[in-house]
């Protein structure tokens, strides 16, 4: 299995932020075990990052690897649709 | 001017005419919205608004682009000679992205916010010290993030946030219709106070450009429709028509309209700063009376410009030589310039910017245009008034002698829509009429008005020749040659004849 490379942007510490923290915490653990490297950045702190990855919304989750590049916006509630994104529901 | 009314201060956006417009600029640190269907030059005037901060005021700005990619805008504002690129280095202009990302689908799973957007502004703010912002256009984040309701609070937010950092912001939108709600998806409900309209319309299959200030909340501004252009030189330049004031000077000084007989007729020639009208039929001797006044002004040695729009330069200089003038020398010598030019080239919003900027560079003291009807030909009733209004305002304000050539549709008599428009703002007008005597065709002219001076009322006949034109004797008996209908009136005759035109009709 492919590594998992996950960038996950927040605006700073709400109930929003920490709900996406812990929903995508639990769905690595499940699904991808070790193998992600995950990578939480706070869009209050690191503006310049958001700017180079062109990030609009908050929470936005960006998996870079494995292709393609995809992009899963809101705070990861609906987790049918964050596996759908993840590429981790193989479509029947 | 009462300071009460004009509390909220604003800040000069140094686009040529819109701070006369808005009386001021745009209200200080606060977000306008600038609405306008496709096509109406919302993009630059955003560009131009932010260019200008750079390069008139020293003030930065950050751009957030929702639509164009920012290598297009940089590209195509090149043309208007802003140097974003320069200007980036230089850490005076700063891009935020926002712009759609192709090959990257998201889903969106949950509840979120445009807390990244705002990040990413406040940073780009901060780092260049900007005192500007644009944002272009924002329906585009409408169709990126469908649920509506979240960006429209989260716009209010940015607006809000904007406010705090002193930043002086203008939002863009698109509307539909050029007469219908404001914007798309009730933008205006979120940045109420003030609101900007371009347009861009069609009417009689020429394109008219306006611009209207719709509201200033708790300032004022000047009120209705005002057209612009959009110049490669300088990008948007509006026209503020009723904002020009009728504070002319007046002056006493004569001037010689480059022929003795009509001076005398006039009392000692045009004052200085006035407006003429010379209006006839084709033929009549029009371009020769404007060709005689550039003479007039060039033997004086004052600078003297022509706009011929009918006839091309050879042929202008050829008849100038016809009449014995010698137009390549004056213009060799530096008192003359002839500007030939096809009406049709240009919309008639342009022509006047155009010919606007030779009056400022030549500096002439005395101006001809031939004929204004050509140009007339080629606007609507509309733009052509106020092509008029801007135009001779300007001549005045200058304290420069205008004169105008108009052609009147029949051969004898009548009149033409031009002098409609025009008679009103004219200090005097020239009426060159044929003269049917004798079985012969004659030419007649007359002085019909010359404010503050008195003139001669004769109607006296016009003669041409190798020496250009000659004023003789009034025209005694003959009678209708204004209202076009001439006959002769001799003495004893005169009940005879009147019963023969009652026959006739």
């Amino acid at each position: 299995m492919a590594k998992y490379l996950l960038k996950l942007y927040i605006t700073g510490k709400t109930a929003r932020s920490d709900r996406a923290i812990h929903t995508l915490k639990k769905i690595c653990a499940k699904e991808l075990g070790n193998e992600y490297e995950l990578n939480i950045i706070d869009v209050l702190e690191s503006p310049q990052e958001a700017e180079d990855d062109k990030v609009l919304a908050t929470p936005t989750l960006i998996k870079s690897l494995p292709a393609p590049i995809k992009r899963i916006i809101g705070d990861l509630t609906d987790i049918e649709k964050v596996l759908i994104g993840l590429d981790l529901v193989k479509n029947a | 001017m009462n300071e009460k009314i004009n509390s909220i201060k604003k800040l000069q956006t140094g686009i040529p005419g819109f701070d006369h417009v808005s009386k001021g600029g745009l209200p200080i640190n606060r977000t306008t919205l600038l609405s306008g269907s496709a096509g109406s030059a919302k993009t630059v005037f955003a560009t131009q608004f932010l260019a200008e901060g750079i390069s008139q005021f020293n003030q930065n700005g950050v751009f957030i682009t929702f639509e164009e990619p920012i290598e297009d805008i940089r590209k195509n504002m090149l043309s208007f000679g802003w140097p974003i690129e320069k200007w980036e280095k230089e850490n005076k202009w700063a891009f935020v992205d926002a712009s759609p990302q192709p090959n990257e689908a998201y889903v969106v799973t949950g509840d979120y916010d445009l807390g990244a957007l705002l990040a990413r502004i406040e940073n780009a703010v901060k780092k260049t010290s900007a005192k500007r912002l644009s944002m272009d256009s924002i329906g585009a984040i409408f169709t990126q993030f469908t649920d509506t309701f979240i960006v429209r609070s989260e716009l209010f937010r940015i607006a809000y946030a904007l406010k705090k950092m002193n930043v002086t912001s203008l939002m863009t939108a698109e509307r539909i219709d050029e007469y219908g709600e404001i914007a798309r998806f009730g933008v205006e409900e979120f940045v109420t106070d003030n609101v900007v309209i371009l347009r861009n319309i069609l009417e009689d299959e020429k394109r008219r450009r306006t611009i209207e200030i719709l509201k200033y909340r708790g300032t004022n501004h000047q009120k209705g429709e005002y057209p612009f252009s959009i110049s490669h030189e300088s990008g948007l330049i509006i026209i503020p028509l009723s904002a020009i004031e009728l504070k002319q000077k007046s002056s006493n000084i004569r001037i010689t309209s480059g022929s003795q007989e009509l001076d005398e007729m006039c009392n000692g020639g045009f004052f200085r700063d006035s407006i003429i009208l010379v209006s006839g039929a084709t033929g009549t001797g029009k371009t020769l009376m404007a060709t005689e006044f550039m003479e007039g002004g060039t033997s004086k040695k004052e600078r003297s410009l022509l706009f011929a729009f009918e006839e091309s330069r050879e042929q202008l200089f050829r008849n100038a030589s016809g009449w014995g003038i010698d137009f390549e020398r004056a213009e060799k010598d530096g008192l003359l310039k002839v500007v030939c030019e096809y009406p049709e080239v240009t919309g008639l919003e342009d022509h006047l910017i155009k010919m606007k900027e030779i009056i400022e560079e030549y500096k002439p003291q005395r101006v001809a245009v031939d004929s204004l009807s050509a140009l007339e030909r080629v606007s609507t009733l509309k733009s052509f008034r106020e092509f008029i209004i801007g135009l001779t305002s300007f001549i005045k304000h200058k304290e420069i002698a205008g004169l105008f050539t108009s052609t009147t549709t029949s051969l004898m008599g009548g009149s033409s829509i031009t002098e409609g428009h025009i008679s009103t703002i004219t200090d005097s007008i020239i009426l060159l009429r044929y003269v049917e005597a004798y079985g012969e065709m004659r030419r007649g002219l007359t002085v019909l008005k010359m404010r503050g001076s008195k003139h001669n009322k004769d109607i006296k006949e016009l003669t041409i020749d190798e020496n250009g034109m000659h004023i003789g004797k009034p025209f005694r008996n003959v009678s209708g040659i204004i209202s076009g209908n001439p006959h002769l009136v001799l003495r004893g005759e005169v009940d005879r004849l009147d019963d023969l035109f009652n026959k006739e009709t």
